[in-house]
C-alpha cells in the first residue's frame, strides 16, 4: 500500500509545496530585502520593513485591524449563539433552518459585500427611502466608515459562526439538561451555569473560525471603508499595487501570519484537540 | 424563552437575507434610481448584450472547471492517502492554507509567478489563475472527501484484497464509487468558491484573463451602474443553487 | 499430505503491546478448526495473519508447506468471512459473489455463481442488494462469495455473534453442514465455548496472546490442561485444590456410600432455570459450589445441611497459576 498511497499523495505534495509553501517563503526573503527601483525587490538586506511595522501610522491600522476583528467576532458571537440555539432546538426542521443560514455564505461574498454598498450609499435603498418619506434632507454619510465595515463584517461571516455553535450545541449531552431541570435549575441557569461551560472549547473554536478572516479582512474595508478605515489586507493589497514595495508587503503579510499562526497554537493549546 | 428566542430567530434571519432580496428586487426595477418604479428587465437585458462582461463570464467559467477537475483529482487522492495514513507536513500545510488570509495567499501567488517568470517566458494570464485556484481550492476539496472516508467502512477494502483484488483495484471499484457522491460535492465546492473568488484572482490575473468577481468589483467601485444589481443577482442565484445541490449530494 | 496450513512459532508484537507469541499449531485439510478465547486474547490478530492483513514479527505461516509471510492478501489462497461480512453495498449479490472470480478471469462465471448459491441456499435473490437482505442472508452471501473462490482455507471471524441467539443456534447447525458438504477446511474464530465445542473438530484455547491448549472437544472440556481452559469451558466448583464441574456434582442429605468422595455444605439457595436446578452452597471453609441436578431429583431449602460428592474419576487436578506466572 505504501507505494500506491506516496503515488496519491505526491501531486498534492507537489501543489502544496510549489503553490503554497514556496510563494510563502519567498515574501519571507523578500521581507528582509531592499525596495527596487521600479518595484520589485534589490538584492540589498536590509531590517527595515520590520523597523517600519512599528511606525506610528501602521501601528495605528494595526490596532485598529485587531479591535476590528475583536469587535466584529464579538458581535457575530452575540448575534449568532442565540440563532444557534434556536436550531438546536428546532426539531424536526433543524436541517431547513441551518441550510437558511449556510445558504447566503456560500452564495457570492462579493455580492453580499456589495448589497452593503447598494443599502447604505448615499443614492442607496436607505437613504432614498428615508429621503422619499420625508424624514431627512440630505442623505446620511452610512458608508465608508467604521461602522459600515462592522456591518460587513458581521453579515459576511455570522453565518460562518452559527455553524460550529450550532455543532458545539448538539455534541452537548441533553440528558446533561434535564439533570440540572431535575435539581431546579430555570432555563436561564442552566443556559448560563451547565450549557455555556461546556460548550467553551467550541465557542473558543468559533470565535477564532471568525476572528482570523477578519484580521486578513481586505474586500469589506476595501469596498465599506473609506480611507480612515483602512486595514492590514489593505495595507498589504497597496504595496503589491499602487505602492510598489514588495519587502514592506511582505513583511507585514508575515506578521499577519505570524499572529494568525499564534493564535492557532494558543487555541489548541487551550482547546487540546484538533479543530477541524 | 422559546418565544422570544423564536422571534430573534426571525429577525436574525430577516437580517441575513433582506440585503440579498433587496439587490434581487431592484434588478428589476425600471428605474436606474433606487426608487421603485416599475417592473422590467432591461438591466438583465443589457448584461447578456454587454462583451465585455460575456468574456469575463466564460473566463470565469473556464478557470473554475479547469480549477475544479485539478483540485478535485488531486484532492480526492490526497484524502485517501492522508486517510490510510497520515501525512503530517501535508496535513499540516493543508490546513494552514485554509486559515491564511486570501490577500496574502494572492501576493505570495504574485511574488512567486514573478519569480518564476524570470525563467521563463510566460505572463500572468488565465493559467496563473487557474492555478492559484487550485492551490486555494484543494484544501476544501480534501476536507469534504475526507469526511465521507470517515463514514466508509474499512473492512470492504480488506475484503476487496482477501477477494483478489489489488490496492489499486480496490480503491478503483470499491472506495470511489462509496466516495462519489462526497467528490461530487467537493467538486461543486471548488467550483463555486473558484467562480466567486476575487481577492486572489485580481492579484494573479493578466490583462487578458478578467473574471466576472473583477468586473462586478469595478462596477461596484465606480458607482451607479445598475447592470450590477442584475449580474449579482443572476451570480448569487446561481451560485447557490449550486451550493444548494452539493449539500444533498454530501449529505446522500 | 502435511497439514493445509501450519503455524510455527508465529509472533505479532507491536510498538505498545504483544498480540501473539509463540503459536504453533497445525490445520488438516478439511477440519473444521476453532481459535477460541476471550476478548483480546489475540484469536482475531492470529486469523489476520493467516488473511495476509498483518505481517508476523516472528514464525512461518505455510500454506500446503509454503511460507507465505511475504505473500499479499491477493496472493493467498485462502479467503475471510468477516464479522461484519464487509458485503461490497453497491453491488448486488450475484456482483459480489462474482467479484472474485473476475480478479481471476475465470471463465463460467454464472455457472460457478449459481453454485454458489445453490450451496448456500440463497437461490433467487440474486439481483437483491445487501441492504435488502437479512442478517443470516447476508452470512450466506459472505460464505459464497468467499467459498466460490474454492480458498485452501475458510477463515470465519466470529460470524454468528452478529445475529439474534435464536437464529445462531439454526445457523451454527447448516454452516455445520455445510462444510461437510463442501469439505473445505474452516479456521473458526470464537469467544463462545459451546459454539466452538458444538462445530470443531479441533479446538485451540488461547489465552493472552499464547495457546494454552490444543484438543478436540472432548479432550478440551474433560481434560482441561490448566485452570484458565477448565474454567473457560465451562463452570467449575474449585474445593481444596481439586476441581469438579457442577454437572458432576452431586448432592443429597444423607451421605453417600461407596467410594464417592464427599464435603458437608449448607445450601444457599436454589435457582430454577427450567431444565435443571442450580443449588449453591457453602461449605465449612466458605467455599461455594454449585451442585447441577435435574429437578427430578428434588429440590433443595436455603439453609438445609447436605452432603456434596462426585466420582473421582471427574476430579481435574490442575495446579494455580502462581501471580508470578500471570501474563
Amino acid at each position: 500500500m505504501t507505494q500506491l498511497r506516496r503515488l496519491f499523495l505526491a501531486p498534492a505534495s507537489l501543489t502544496m509545496g510549489v503553490l503554497f509553501l514556496a510563494p510563502l517563503a519567498i515574501i519571507f526573503v523578500y521581507s528582509w530585502l531592499s525596495r527596487g527601483v521600479y518595484g520589485g525587490v534589490a538584492a540589498k538586506a536590509t531590517l527595515e520593513n520590520y523597523q517600519r511595522l512599528f511606525d506610528p501610522l501602521y501601528a495605528v491600522i494595526l490596532l485598529r485591524t485587531f479591535a476590528m476583528a475583536a469587535v466584529a467576532t464579538l458581535g457575530c458571537l452575540i448575534l449568532g449563539f442565540p440563532l444557534a440555539l434556536f436550531i438546536s432546538r428546532a426539531g424536526a426542521r433543524k436541517n431547513l433552518y441551518l441550510q437558511l443560514v449556510i445558504l447566503p455564505f456560500w452564495t457570492s461574498f462579493l455580492v453580499r459585500t456589495y448589497a452593503w454598498m447598494f443599502l447604505l450609499r448615499d443614492t442607496g435603498l436607505i437613504n432614498s427611502a428615508l429621503q422619499s418619506a420625508g424624514l431627512i434632507r440630505a442623505p446620511l454619510p452610512l458608508l465608508y466608515n467604521n461602522g459600515a465595515v462592522f456591518l460587513g463584517l458581521v453579515y459576511g461571516y455570522l453565518p460562518f459562526v452559527v455553524l460550529p455553535l450550532y455543532a458545539t450545541l448538539e455534541r452537548l449531552d441533553k440528558n446533561l439538561l434535564e439533570a440540572a431541570a431535575d435539581l431546579g435549575a430555570k432555563p436561564w441557569t442552566t443556559l448560563t451555569r451547565v450549557v455555556v461551560p461546556l460548550c467553551a472549547p467550541g465557542f473558543r473554536a468559533a470565535a477564532l473560525l471568525v476572528f482570523i478572516p477578519c484580521l486578513g479582512a481586505y474586500l469589506t474595508p476595501d469596498l465599506l471603508g473609506g480611507s480612515k478605515t483602512v486595514m492590514v489586507g489593505n495595507v498589504i493589497q497597496n504595496q503589491f499595487t499602487t505602492a510598489r514595495d514588495w519587502p514592506f508587503g511582505s513583511a507585514v503579510s508575515l506578521l499577519l501570519m505570524a499572529v494568525v499562526m499564534v493564535l492557532l497554537l494558543l487555541l489548541i493549546r487551550r482547546n487540546g484537540e484538533e479543530l477541524i | 424563552m422559546k418565544r422570544g428566542l423564536a422571534l430573534y430567530a426571525a429577525a436574525a434571519y430577516l437580517f441575513l437575507h433582506i440585503p440579498l432580496l433587496v439587490l434581487a428586487v431592484f434588478s428589476f426595477n425600471s428605474s436606474r434610481f433606487t426608487v421603485w418604479q416599475g417592473f422590467s428587465l432591461d438591466w438583465y437585458r443589457a448584461a447578456f448584450h454587454d462583451p465585455q462582461l460575456a468574456e469575463a463570464a466564460w473566463n470565469s467559467i473556464l478557470i473554475a472547471i479547469a480549477a475544479t477537475l485539478f483540485s478535485t483529482v488531486i484532492g480526492t487522492l490526497c484524502a485517501y492517502g492522508i486517510w490510510k495514513r497520515d501525512a503530517k507536513v501535508l496535513s499540516g500545510s493543508l490546513y494552514l492554507s485554509l486559515v491564511t488570509p486570501e490577500i496574502v495567499m494572492g501576493i505570495s501567488l504574485l511574488v512567486f509567478f514573478q519569480w518564476i517568470f524570470r525563467f521563463l517566458r510566460v505572463q500572468l494570464g488565465m493559467h496563473t489563475v487557474i492555478l492559484a485556484h487550485v492551490a486555494f481550492s484543494l484544501s476544501y476539496v480534501v476536507i469534504v472527501v475526507m469526511a465521507r472516508l470517515r463514514t466508509f467502512d474499512a473492512t470492504l477494502e480488506e475484503a476487496a484484497l482477501d477477494l483478489g483484488a489489488t490496492e489499486w483495484q480496490a480503491f478503483r471499484e470499491i472506495t470511489l464509487p462509496a466516495l462519489a457522491p462526497g467528490i461530487a460535492a467537493a467538486a461543486l465546492l471548488a467550483f463555486t468558491t473558484s467562480f466567486d473568488d476575487y481577492v486572489i484572482t485580481s492579484m494573479v490575473a493578466g490583462v487578458d484573463s478578467e473574471t466576472l468577481p473583477m468586473v462586478i468589483y469595478a462596477m461596484a467601485r465606480r458607482g451607479a451602474n445598475p447592470v450590477v444589481n442584475s449580474i449579482s443577482t443572476m451570480i448569487a442565484g446561481g451560485l447557490g443553487a449550486l451550493i444548494l445541490f452539493s449539500e444533498r449530494l454530501r449529505k446522500s | 499430505m502435511g497439514p493445509v496450513l501450519e503455524l510455527r512459532n508465529v509472533s505479532k508484537h507491536y510498538p505498545t503491546h504483544p498480540a501473539v507469541t509463540g503459536i504453533s499449531l497445525a490445520v488438516n485439510r478439511g477440519e473444521f478448526y476453532s481459535l477460541l478465547g476471550p476478548s483480546g486474547c489475540g484469536k482475531t490478530t492470529t486469523l489476520r495473519l493467516v488473511a495476509g492483513f498483518e505481517e508476523a514479527t516472528e514464525g512461518d505461516i505455510l500454506l500446503n508447506g509454503r511460507r507465505i509471510n511475504d505473500l499479499k492478501p491477493y496472493q493467498r489462497n485462502v479467503s475471510t468471512v468477516f464479522q461484519n461480512y464487509a458485503l461490497f453495498p453497491h453491488l448486488t449479490v450475484r456482483g459480489n459473489i462474482e467479484f472474485g472470480l473476475k480478479r481471476q478471469q475465470t471463465k463460467d462465471i454464472a455457472r460457478k455463481v449459481s453454485d454458489a448459491m445453490d450451496m448456500v441456499q440463497l437461490n433467487g435473490k440474486e439481483d437483491r442488494f445487501p441492504g435488502e437482505l437479512s442478517g443470516g442472508e447476508r452470512q450466506r452471501v459472505a460464505l459464497a462469495r468467499s467459498l466460490v473462490l474454492r480458498p485452501d482455507v475458510l477463515l470465519l471471524d466470529e460470524p454468528l455473534s452478529a445475529l439474534d441467539p435464536i437464529l445462531r443456534k439454526q445457523v451454527r447447525a447448516e454452516l455445520k453442514s455445510l462444510q461437510r458438504r463442501v469439505g473445505t477446511t474452516f479456521l473458526f474464530v470464537t469467544h463462545d465455548q459451546e459454539e466452538a465445542l458444538s462445530l470443531s473438530d479441533q479446538i485451540a484455547v488461547m489465552n493472552g496472546g499464547r495457546l494454552e491448549q490444543v484438543g478436540t472437544p472432548q479432550e478440551i472440556y474433560l481434560r482441561p490442561a490448566s485452570r484458565f481452559v477448565a474454567g473457560f469451558l465451562g463452570a467449575m466448583n474449585w474445593i481444596d485444590g481439586i476441581g469438579i464441574r457442577p454437572e458432576a456434582t452431586r448432592i443429597s442429605r444423607s451421605a453417600p456410600n461407596g467410594d464417592a468422595r464427599c464435603v458437608p455444605g449448607t445450601v444457599q439457595h436454589a435457582m430454577f432455570l427450567g431444565n435443571c436446578l442450580h443449588v449453591e452452597t457453602i461449605l465449612h471453609n466458605g467455599d461455594r459450589v454449585v451442585a447441577e441436578v435435574s429437578r427430578l431429583d428434588g429440590s433443595f431449602e436455603s439453609g438445609e445441611n447436605v452432603h456434596l460428592w462426585w466420582n473421582p474419576a471427574d476430579e481435574l487436578l490442575l495446579p494455580r497459576v502462581l501471580p508470578h506466572e500471570v501474563q
